[in-house]
């Protein structure tokens, strides 16, 4: 019954069904198309506990959020009390539009909680998927989001994002003193905690690949220059990267995690570091007077993309990983900054600040296609879910009458498609979105 | 009798407006603080100076600041200080950073230059995390765009 993950049956099945069933049905989406109608889906309860409701509210919450599904309403649904281990009935499922139906069952297993899920193809009449998983009682939510993965994915052929948590500056309190703490969040807003206590501003919140650690960037007590930290983020013990006389900032790890880059100033000058953290040495990975920051290391490691005012104002430039070969790939009219190479590979996001305020876009990592995703009065800090095809950043609106406008954490479809505000406790900036959380 | 009322609102208008002028006008010379002391400084020198968009050139109205600054830091040796650099929100939260130093470097070494010790001046960036005044039009920008000399 159950068909291997990465098994693309479906795209075929489905498109020789497709003369039969009205397009807009289909249990697969092509987002390589300009334009894509949301897969509407019926997730049902799962059954066998409590929790089962809860798991499926989870599941809707998150494909509905993603904007490549609809979810259908509990409401409409017409078949009931359905035996999760038994096909539904179809044609039920077909009169309330549903292109997918999801039924699940949990059942208690020494102490755990096993929960099996199917995803049934409405259209052809046969399961798509169907997966078992088992984890502590309370994990419960972390099995919802890796189920919707899995029914993004064999829907898609993408890989899901929802099992991933989110870093962020907490703000809050007035402009002129403002607290700037880290938090750390799953994805869809829930299990949020602190991890600085707001004795002094922290920003710049980055994990590690295997989200065990992030780096971040915090003010010392008593007018002490920033410095950045490296914190366990499960034993909150942390570190100091380099006691350097001047002012670093703007860290970032490699994808493998062995090095962090940052950027270092000294007498006024702002340079990009590479240190090693097996062993903690330090590399200058560019010279000059200019303000070389924001790097971020592309996804094989090989280079890193960096922004600069070395012409004068401030572009988007790629070097070696290990400096050298510097080649500016910014070319549009305004400045360039905080560019973030997509886990893909394929893209390179930033912030432009132009005219007509601030926007979030992707272009090559050689300079070509660039598009805007996102604009406002102040937007700022894309960052990339694991997969490549969305992307988080910060809006912040205008002050005004002496009082803070808010700052809100958004996620968009590389399309510019489905921007959505992401829930927060209170104001946030700079959201960091970590990879898949490891099984 | 409502007519007499807005008259005498437009009067009130008038005479704290005029007030207002005459304050920007006498400030360093009338007001009562201590000589050598924090507001000393703050209200008969200036603490802070201003900066073009983007940029950490000092200008001719910042020049005279420090120039007063040197002076007065001369006089009373007793102090350390820090030169915070800050810029307005219309930039990048780390690129800010950055501008921020070179702002509050560019300031130090007008001072060094006037014959402050380099020992005597730290400097600390805080790019926009501290805005000062709080607002999102030109003239807040303006203002935010500055270097701070704060005495320790």
């Amino acid at each position: 019954m159950m068909l291997p993950r990465r098994q693309t049956i479906l795209g075929g099945v489905a498109l020789a069904a497709g003369a039969a069933a009205p397009a807009h049905a289909q249990l697969t989406i092509d987002m390589t198309k300009p334009s894509f109608e949301p897969v509407p889906i019926a997730i049902v309860d799962f059954k066998g506990d409590k929790v089962g409701a809860d798991i499926a509210g989870v599941v809707r919450n998150d494909l509905q959020n993603s904007g490549l599904f609809r979810s259908i309403a509990p409401s409409a649904f017409i078949q009931q009390n359905m035996d999760p281990n038994q096909p539904p009935r179809f044609p039920d499922w077909r009169s309330v539009g549903a292109a997918g139906v999801v039924v699940g069952q949990v059942t208690q297993a020494g102490g755990n909680i096993k929960v099996d899920f199917r995803l049934w193809d409405v259209v052809v009449g046969q399961q798509a998927t169907g997966l078992s998983f088992t984890s502590q009682p309370d994990k419960w939510r972390r099995l919802a989001h890796i189920i919707a993965d899995a029914i993004y994915k064999r829907v898609t052929g993408e890989e899901g994002y929802f099992d991933t948590r989110v870093a962020y500056v907490a703000e809050s309190g007035p402009l002129g003193s403002r607290v700037k703490r880290i938090a750390i969040m799953d994805q869809d807003g829930f299990n949020t905690r602190y991890i600085t206590d707001g004795k002094t501003i922290a920003l710049t919140p980055r994990f590690s690949p295997t989200l065990q650690e992030i780096v971040y960037m915090a003010y010392g007590e008593n007018n002490a220059p920033p410095r950045v930290y490296l914190q366990n983020v499960e034993s909150n013990r942390r570190e100091l990267l380099g006691n350097f006389p001047g002012m670093s900032f703007a860290p970032r790890f490699s994808p493998d995690g062995t090095k962090v880059v940052m950027s270092i100033s000294a007498d006024g000058n702002t340079d990009i570091y590479e240190m090693d953290l097996r062993g903690r040495a330090l590399r200058r990975l560019t010279s000059g007077p200019a303000i070389d920051t924001s790097p971020c290391y592309s996804n094989d490691g090989s280079q890193i993309v960096f922004n600069s005012d070395r012409g004068g104002t401030q572009q988007l430039y790629v070097m070696g990983a290990g400096g050298g070969g510097e080649r500016r790939i910014s070319f549009g009219t305004g400045r360039y900054a905080t560019p973030v190479w997509s886990p893909r590979g394929d893209f390179v996001a930033f912030t432009k600040i132009s005219g007509d305020g601030f926007g979030i876009g992707v272009m090559r990592s050689d300079g070509s296609g660039e598009r805007m995703l996102a604009n406002g009065f102040l937007v700022e800090g894309p960052t990339w879910a694991p997969n490549g095809r969305v992307l988080a950043f910060f809006r912040q609106q205008p002050n005004s009458g002496g009082r803070a406008g808010s700052v809100t954490l958004h996620q968009i479809d590389i399309t510019g498609r489905f921007e959505r505000q992401m829930p927060t406790q209170g104001d946030a900036s700079d959201p960091a979105w970590s990879p898949l959380i490891p099984q | 009798m409502r007519m007499i009322k807005a008259l005498t609102a437009i009067a009130a208008m008038i005479l704290i407006a005029a007030c207002s002028n005459d304050q920007q006008a006498a400030a360093p010379a009338t007001t009562t603080v201590t000589p050598g002391s924090v507001a000393d400084f703050r209200q008969n020198v200036g603490d802070r100076v201003f900066f073009d968009t983007d940029q950490s050139t000092i200008r001719e109205d910042g020049r005279q600041t420090l120039n007063r600054q040197a002076e007065w830091l001369k006089k009373y040796g007793n102090y350390q200080v820090t030169v915070e650099g800050h810029c307005d929100e219309r930039g990048t939260r780390e690129y800010n950073l950055a501008l921020g130093e070179r702002r509050a470097n560019a300031a130090r070494q007008y001072l060094v230059a006037q014959g402050i010790p380099a020992a005597r001046i730290k400097t600390i960036s805080y790019g926009k995390e501290r805005p000062d005044p709080v607002g999102s039009d030109e003239a807040a920008w303006a203002r935010n765009r500055r270097a701070v000399t704060a005495l320790q």
